[in-house]
């Protein structure tokens, strides 16, 4: 397979790259980096710091480092240019010109190329490897970052409409009991109770329905149309019934957990095979001890990609759900009104926070799967 | 599944035909919850409805006429199904599309951002979904955050998106179906580079001692593989992204679509209009997700893969 892809013309992306990032630092150095008439040039650090970008990129180009060490030395260069380059941005916000963006290219492509490296490197340690797996998707993420960073900066944008992550960060941590209050309001109180509640009333009653097969012919085509249907637009209504407070938006999540895990688990009861079930008959297990011994630990894939889906339904659910009214405190609360004091660094911070709290729920729940579910063709692929 | 097993084949019972199907529950199931929700209509709004006949001094109310009165409250705790489906009726039929009052001008509106969203997400997602599977740098880096975008509880940035686009001068259809995009380019993705993958190693090589090109596969092999796999996340698609269109018109002032009659409703305590533009949008998702179906099975009859 290799040998026959090989043979056929194809460009190199990494030397590809390097020739970019050569020929970017090239224009940079050449034109004007800030309003009025700043070079490059007048930065020496700078100056110089891109410059080595630059020789690395020719090396590449010219196929010399080609292996890890030249590698690790790109990536380190690509590091601190950018930090650089970013204290450079703060010193001249809003002046960028042909220049600076020429560097911000250049940068993003010597990381693009330094990932590209990484991606490609074979190591014979699997925890090392691992590790180098982990750190690609960091990386993009950081670059992402920087990219946002340097173009707020450089461009000027106002404020209002962007803010740079140095900035959101300055304010997610000069505001840490603001978020916090909001963080209990919202996630300890309405998202956890009612993802408890709603994921397990509704694994009750699949058990039921799994008992009686008239039920779950009838419920069954009318819990996927349910859990297709745009259940968010009951929160009003659970505004009304159960007021302000955290009840109402738990009673949201809870309408809005209760069909992915009913029709999850029932679907996940009936997955055990004949030969399986005639297995447990011979052993003349009963019907509780072919649930628990048999048929609930066939249905855990299911039950756990549900409670997966779930963990992110949950908190979408309390946080549209206090768009429609709340006491002063909470995370749909407080992005609603600090939208309108255009506040949008407030805002971010608690997207950030949200965003933290969601992959942290989804990341917990994916960790206890791995431990229910470790038999999983799926799980022993992955380790 | 052991009950089912167990049945006896023959049975006297007329009805057992239609009851063994899922025809038969499914209508049973759907007269249980009308049932329950005029029953349940009856006792939350009953509370209110005492208090009324207090104040006019009745003491001695049949409890027949306490029903009835229950369940044609102007401003019910829970409408009966009779109020919104007259509802409904009176605002689709009995009102001329232009007007503001219409719900098919507000569904028109939803559906409009609902598709433009969809569309430009579905489209998104493929062309993601084909760089994933073509190039291992952007299958390590980008796909552990095309995952982790969906932890991110997005519709909390919905406001923070139209406030925003709108200060730049864009506003109307686009930045709500911005956030229809969003929703809807993850399950695209995801399902596409699942299917593109599908093809058995045997057909890959098959097309190698063909000479096959790199897009000779693609066009050939792995995109046919890949149309089931695109239709059951276009279907999943096209629901969270009817969902995005309705958040997106939340934070717009209530000015116009689904979203905004929910508002509208929530603010001035009218249950009954919530509940028609709750049903209206369960309608709209079950047609569009019907659509994709039918779509599906043209598709697939056409290709030669239905079963």
């Amino acid at each position: 397979m290799s040998s026959l892809s090989d043979r056929r013309v194809r460009f190199d992306t990494a030397s590809l790259l390097a020739a970019g990032v050569i020929l970017c630092v090239v224009v940079a150095l050449a034109t004007t980096a800030f309003l009025p008439d700043r070079y490059v040039f007048n930065t020496p650090s700078l100056a110089i710091q891109f410059g080595f970008l630059a020789i690395l990129g020719v090396r590449y180009s010219l196929g010399f480092a080609h292996n890890m060490a030249g590698d690790i030395a790109l990536g380190i260069v690509s590091v601190t240019s950018a930090w650089l380059l970013i204290a450079v941005a703060h010193s001249y916000p809003g002046d960028a010109t042909t220049g600076f963006w020429a560097l911000v290219v250049a940068l993003w492509l010597s990381f693009w190329l330094f990932v590209e490296r990484l991606a490609a490197w074979s190591l014979p340690n699997p925890t090392l490897a691992r590790l180098v797996n982990l750190a690609i998707p960091v990386l993009f993420g950081a670059t992402f970052l920087i990219l946002w960073e340097l173009g707020v900066t450089g461009a000027g944008v106002p404020r209002v409409l962007l803010p740079a992550p140095s900035e959101i960060w300055i304010r997610l941590t000069t505001s840490v009991p603001t978020l916090w209050a909001d963080f209990q309001q919202t996630f300890l109180k309405a998202v956890l109770i009612g993802y408890a509640i709603g994921c397990g009333s509704a694994f009750v009653v699949a058990i039921l329905v799994d008992r009686v097969p008239f039920l779950r012919r009838g419920l069954l085509p009318i819990g996927n149309l349910v859990s297709a249907l745009p259940i968010i637009g009951v929160a009003p209504i659970m505004v009304m019934w159960f007021g302000f407070d955290w009840p109402s938006k738990a009673a949201v999540v809870i309408i809005m957990t209760f069909f992915p895990m009913l029709v999850n688990t029932v679907s996940g009861l009936a997955e055990t095979d004949a030969m399986q079930r005639d297995l447990m008959r011979t052993y003349a297990s009963n019907y509780w001890q072919t649930l628990f011994k048999l048929r609930l630990p066939m249905a855990m894939p299911f039950i756990f990609n549900a409670l997966k889906i779930n963990s992110t339904l949950a908190l979408i659910g309390a946080i549209v759900a206090e768009f429609f009214g709340t006491p002063i405190v909470g995370m749909g609360f407080r992005i609603s009104t600090e939208v309108g004091r255009m506040n949008v660094d407030m805002v971010w911070a608690e997207i950030a926070v949200a965003a933290l709290a969601g992959s942290l729920f989804y990341g917990f729940v994916a960790l206890l799967e791995r431990a229910v579910t470790f038999w999983h063709p799926s799980m022993r692929a992955k380790m | 599944m052991i009950n089912t097993a167990l049945a006896s084949p023959r049975s006297t019972n007329p009805f057992a035909g239609l009851m063994s199907g899922t025809t038969g529950p499914v209508i049973v199931v759907v007269c249980a919850i009308l049932a329950i929700w005029y029953i349940s209509a009856v006792i939350l709004n009953t509370p209110f409805q005492k208090e009324m006949y207090e104040r006019a001094n009745r003491g001695d109310v049949p409890v027949s006429q306490l029903v009835t009165d229950t369940l044609a409250q102007e401003r019910p705790v829970l409408p009966a199904p009779h109020q919104v489906a007259q509802e409904i009726w009176k605002t689709t039929v009995e009102k001329k599309v232009t007007s503001k009052r219409s719900l098919v001008y507000h569904t028109g509106i939803t559906l409009s951002s609902t598709l433009l969203g969809f569309l430009i997400g579905t489209t998104l997602g493929i062309l993601l979904a084909v760089g994933i599977v073509h190039s291992r740098v952007l299958d390590k880096s980008m796909m552990p955050w095309v995952i982790s975008s969906q932890t991110i509880p997005i519709l909390a940035i919905a406001p923070m998106i139209i406030v925003v686009l709108n200060a730049v001068g864009i506003s109307g259809l686009l930045p709500k179906a911005m956030i229809s995009t969003y929703l809807s380019f993850f399950p695209v993705t995801v399902g596409m580079v699942k299917g593109l993958r599908s093809p058995e190693v045997i057909h890959m090589d098959l097309m190698h001692t063909y000479s096959a090109t790199r897009w000779q596969t693609f066009w050939k092999l792995r995109l046919p593989y890949a149309v089931p796999y695109l239709f059951t996340s276009m279907k999943i698609g096209m629901a969270a992204s009817l969902v995005g269109a309705i958040v997106g018109e939340l934070p717009t002032g209530a000015v116009a679509g689904l979203g905004a009659r929910l508002l509208a409703g929530s603010y001035y305590g009218q249950t009954v209009q919530i509940w028609s533009a709750l049903l209206m949008a369960a309608f709209l998702a079950g047609a569009l997700v019907a659509l994709i179906g039918v779509m599906e099975k043209v598709v697939l009859k056409k290709m030669g893969m239905a079963q």
